[in-house]
């Protein structure tokens, strides 16, 4: 899969990146009102000649694998001249941009190179999509000097990540660790009763699945304070937010899932006189899977989100609600920015982790399943 | 792949069995097993009403096997599906072993063989053979011992630890008959079993139901729509026709027909006699229609 058969002709490649040829034409940038000409830069020279080079040299490859670690050295030399520049004080100007620019549509090809490989290195394409995204966003925020208040370069979270780490790991702990895990196991868990008891007391299905929708509108600003005022400052009124939350959309994705149940499936159960229970255990649980994991998964996310306006609305002086309001108001954006990457990548964690359970519990579905 | 299943009888089978069988200790013969007065059954369907069953009456003593055939629609299914619990009449009295549907089907009195295969696929072959025996509580030793004797005689040794879906479908059909016969029920109730098999898979399956037959005397009601089939395994041939659905004649193969079949018979002036009278009456069912 990985290699271009010989005989078949090499795609020709239009000459997008060669734009960076243009650069050493324009000026580079400034430093401290001085304006830098792009040849007297051996940094800007040294990356636009790898570059240049790894496009020429793209021919030794053998695969796609192969050509697209060739490529990648010029987009390297690209990023890592600019990121050089940047670190010397340069100010860039056309010339740096237009050296960047080319260096994006190299990645460019490379990402379409590695989009058709298989094997284990087909996690480098979306891995480097990333990387650039960050290494971008870092050279774009320092280069066009965009004031920290409106976005701070990723080296400016990661520093505020470091510096304060003790007290980002007592917020996730408060927020992550006692209030959503609670609320979320307490809202689910209701959900999921409700729905069994709903399930044999058909009138409570009748009527609570208006009620779902009506709970489903309810704007998560409006209760919080509600909640904060009945149940106190502590992580108990943020379980509650959550636990509104949560609750419906497991009550309703347990009984999609009870009801999916195939009608002849349910005749083989009562031709064995299987009880209630039995074939709730033996077969509609089992079918109802997909659609608790469903419900599972995007509980998980706005347990989060729940947890974190809540904390909007009184906290104790600890969770990462509490972090982003009052370092706002302080314009440490850096921080801020540390806290939501921090409540990102739990999010994400956590989908990720009930994703990969599904995957494993429910490996028979036909969403899943290889032969 | 399993090996190609030949026609002849399986290791398991003990050499015996193609002898006259020891009649099986708990059969009375002429005791009636299912019994179906008058049944009429109209589903109400969105804008008419169907008639899937109309004055249908019959008896069907212990140790029958009874073959339904007809045209597709006839009500074949419905009839099994009453005489199951799983419908409800609209008019007339159906008996099972002297009781309502609803109390055999409490007490369990019979396997049935669905049209579609009906797995479950979360569980592998092996156990959606237990399921009955699970649910019956049956122990787990036992439980293995006779879904692997079942999915053996059925032809799918070695497929044990599959899942259904990595069957094909005359696979899966086969699992679910081995499912009905694993927990071994004296009433067995088979809805086009076989409909989904190849020709040589059909005729080893046929000759292997026909044996548990013989050396069980199970009762046995079997929908098929095939007149070769249905001469072959019958003690008596029903056949019906449809709208209304309803019974056009009952044949009686057992008494021209020897007990004990091979599939030799098949080419007996007997046997051809009586697939004659059977298609006869189905091209006058269909007559009906036009
Ligand atoms: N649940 C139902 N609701 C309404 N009509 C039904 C239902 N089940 C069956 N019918 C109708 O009843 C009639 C008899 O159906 P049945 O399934 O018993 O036929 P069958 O003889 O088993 O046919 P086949 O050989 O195709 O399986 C058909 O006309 C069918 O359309
Ligand atoms: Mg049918």
């Amino acid at each position: 899969m990985t290699g271009v058969p010989f005989h078949q002709p090499r795609p020709v490649m239009a000459p997008g990146p060669l734009v960076a040829l243009l650069a050493p034409l324009l000026p580079l940038g400034g430093v401290a009102g001085h304006s830098v000409g792009f040849v007297d830069s051996p940094v800007a020279l040294a990356g636009l000649a790898l570059l240049v080079g790894a496009l020429l040299l793209r021919r030794l490859a053998v695969g796609a694998l192969s050509e697209a670690a060739i490529l990648l050295i010029g987009v390297a030399a690209g990023y890592g001249a600019t990121l050089r520049l940047l670190a010397d004080g340069v100010v860039p100007e056309a010339g740096a941009w237009l050296l960047l620019l080319g260096a994006t549509l190299l990645l460019g090809r490379v990402l379409r190179l590695l989009a058709e490989v298989s094997g284990p290195a087909r996690h480098a394409c979306p891995a480097l999509f990333g990387l650039a995204i960050l290494l971008l966003w870092e050279i774009l925020t320092r280069g066009l000097q965009i004031p920290a208040i409106l976005l701070p370069p990723p080296s400016a979270i990661a520093a505020a990540f470091a510096t304060n780490a003790a007290d980002l790991w007592d917020d996730f702990r408060q927020t992550v660790l006692i209030s959503v895990l609670r609320g979320y196991l307490l809202g689910c868990g209701a959900g999921f009763a409700v729905a069994i008891l709903a399930d044999r007391v058909p009138f409570l299905a009748r009527g609570l699945l208006p009620l779902g929708n009506l709970a489903s509108a309810i704007p998560v600003v409006g209760i919080a304070p509600i909640m904060v005022m009945w149940f106190g400052f502590d992580w108990q009124s943020k379980a509650a937010v959550i636990v509104v939350m949560t609750f419906f959309p497991m009550l309703i994705n347990t009984l999609a899932g009870l009801a999916s149940a195939e009608r002849i499936q349910l005749d083989l159960m009562r031709s064995y006189a299987a009880g209630y229970w039995r074939s709730l255990l033996l077969l509609r649980l089992p079918c109802a899977l997909p659609f608790l994991f469903n419900g599972l998964k995007i509980n998980s996310t706005l347990a989060l989100i729940g947890a974190i306006v809540a904390e909007f609305f009184g906290t104790p002086v600890v969770g990462m609600g509490f972090r982003i309001s009052t370092q706002v108001a302080r314009m440490n954006l850096d921080v801020v920015w540390a806290s939501i990457t921090v409540a990102a990548l739990t999010g994400s964690l956590l989908y990720g982790a009930l994703a990969l359970a599904e995957r494993r519990v429910t490996a028979w579905h036909p969403s899943f399943r290889k032969r | 792949m399993p090996a190609a299943p030949s026609p002849s009888l399986p290791p398991s089978l003990p050499p015996s069995l193609t002898a006259v069988p020891p009649p099986a200790p708990f059969a009375e013969p002429g005791r009636t097993i299912v019994d179906v007065r008058n049944l009429t059954l109209t589903y109400q369907a969105a804008d008419h009403p169907v008639y899937a069953l109309s004055d249908v009456s019959l008896s069907i003593a212990q140790g029958d096997f009874i073959s339904l055939i007809g045209p597709s629609g006839c009500g074949k299914t419905t009839l099994m599906r009453v005489i199951a619990d799983l419908e409800q009449p609209t008019s007339g009295t159906v008996l099972v072993n002297g009781m309502t549907p609803e109390q055999a089907r409490l007490k369990r009195a019979y396997g049935y063989v669905f049209q579609a295969p009906a797995l479950y696929p979360w569980r592998t072959v092996e156990r959606n053979v237990t399921l009955p025996l699970e649910i019956m509580g049956t122990p787990r030793a036992e439980r293995q011992t006779r879904a692997r004797e079942q999915l053996e005689r059925v032809g799918l040794a070695g497929f044990e630890r599959k899942f259904p879906w990595q069957l094909s479908g005359g696979m899966q059909q086969r699992v679910s008959i081995a499912r009905a016969l694993a927990f071994n029920p004296d009433l067995l109730l088979m809805d086009e079993p076989f409909g989904a098999l190849d020709e040589i898979t059909r005729d080893h399956l046929n000759l292997q139901l026909t044996q548990l037959w013989r050396r069980t005397r199970k009762t046995c009601v079997f929908v098929t729509h095939s007149i070769a089939e249905a001469v072959f395994l019958s003690t008596r041939i029903v056949v019906m026709s449809p709208r209304p659905g309803r019974i056009l004649d009952v044949i009686d193969c057992a008494r021209e027909l020897p007990p004990e079949r091979t599939l030799d018979i098949r080419e007996s002036p007997e046997f051809q006699r009586i697939a004659h009278r059977v298609r006869e009456g189905l091209m006058e069912g269909h007559s009906y229609d036009d």
